[in-house]
């Protein structure tokens, strides 16, 4: 099985491209891969509860993993409790893991 | 680290302008502290990233000196990445674009940055276990 982590880092608010992405990790996950979307800078916005975002909570719940930085969290006032159901914060490292144990990284 | 694992890193984003700059520093730091090898290729703004002339400066609005404004330079982030990096058992190789630097003119880098072109991002891909491209657009 293929795995891909795919670095969101834009709001989806300031660029519509992002929901293109969002799609890519749908369709990875819908072909059998393994997907991790994992949200920084900017991109963690929409992981708030209330941001209702739908492109990205149809990607919650296509079984992609999504995670979002905390540093990212932190930086935008953004509380764990805050985030939308099937998010997680976590730390950055998550790509450093990701990178080492050869999943095809990408960054948008 | 008996196998350290060797990533590269493409960034073209200048210092000071956009978070990816700081976001890249951030993995490299994760990274270096494993001990793993950093293949790193810097171009167009990215070569900024490593300019050995940048300085720290004060704030007149602020009314802040050099001292209490304490300026982030990510020169000295570079150097700290590479020792970072050695303290633990890895190495950094980092290429700075030559034809993106003499543009900028970008003739003095800090220690451990050297020239190279385009194809050396091919080699340094070519020879690590992992590739991230933090592309601007």
């Amino acid at each position: 099985m293929s795995s891909f982590m795919l670095i969101s880092s834009r709001d989806p608010f300031e660029c519509g491209d992002t929901e293109n992405f969002y799609r890519l990790a749908v369709d990875l996950k819908t072909g059998g891969s393994d997907v991790t979307l994992f949200l920084v800078q900017n991109g963690v916005l929409p992981a708030r509860d209330g941001a209702e975002n739908l492109a990205l909570r149809q990607v919650v719940h296509s079984g992609v993993r999504v995670v979002a930085d905390e540093f990212s969290l932190r930086e935008r006032a953004v509380g764990r409790s805050e985030l939308a159901d099937g998010i997680a914060a976590v730390s950055l490292e998550r790509v450093v893991d990701a990178l080492a144990a050869g999943a095809k990284t990408i960054w948008h | 680290m008996s196998n350290p694992k060797t990533l590269a890193f493409a960034i073209m984003d200048p210092p000071f302008e956009s978070a990816r700059s700081t976001t890249f520093f951030r993995l490299l730091e994760i990274a270096a502290g494993r001990g793993y090898n950093l293949n790193v290729f810097a171009y167009e703004g990215g070569v900024h990233l490593s300019f050995e002339q940048q300085k720290a400066h004060g704030n007149g609005v602020h009314g802040t000196d050099v001292e209490t404004e304490h300026h982030p330079l990510p020169k000295i982030w570079v150097g700290e990445i590479i020792a970072t990096a050695k303290k633990n058992g890895g190495a950094v190789n980092w290429v700075n674009c030559g034809l993106c630097a003499d543009e900028r003119g970008i003739d003095k880098v800090v220690e451990g940055v050297r020239r190279g072109g385009p194809a050396d991002f091919w080699k340094l891909a070519a020879a690590s276990d992992n590739s991230l491209v933090i592309g601007t657009r």
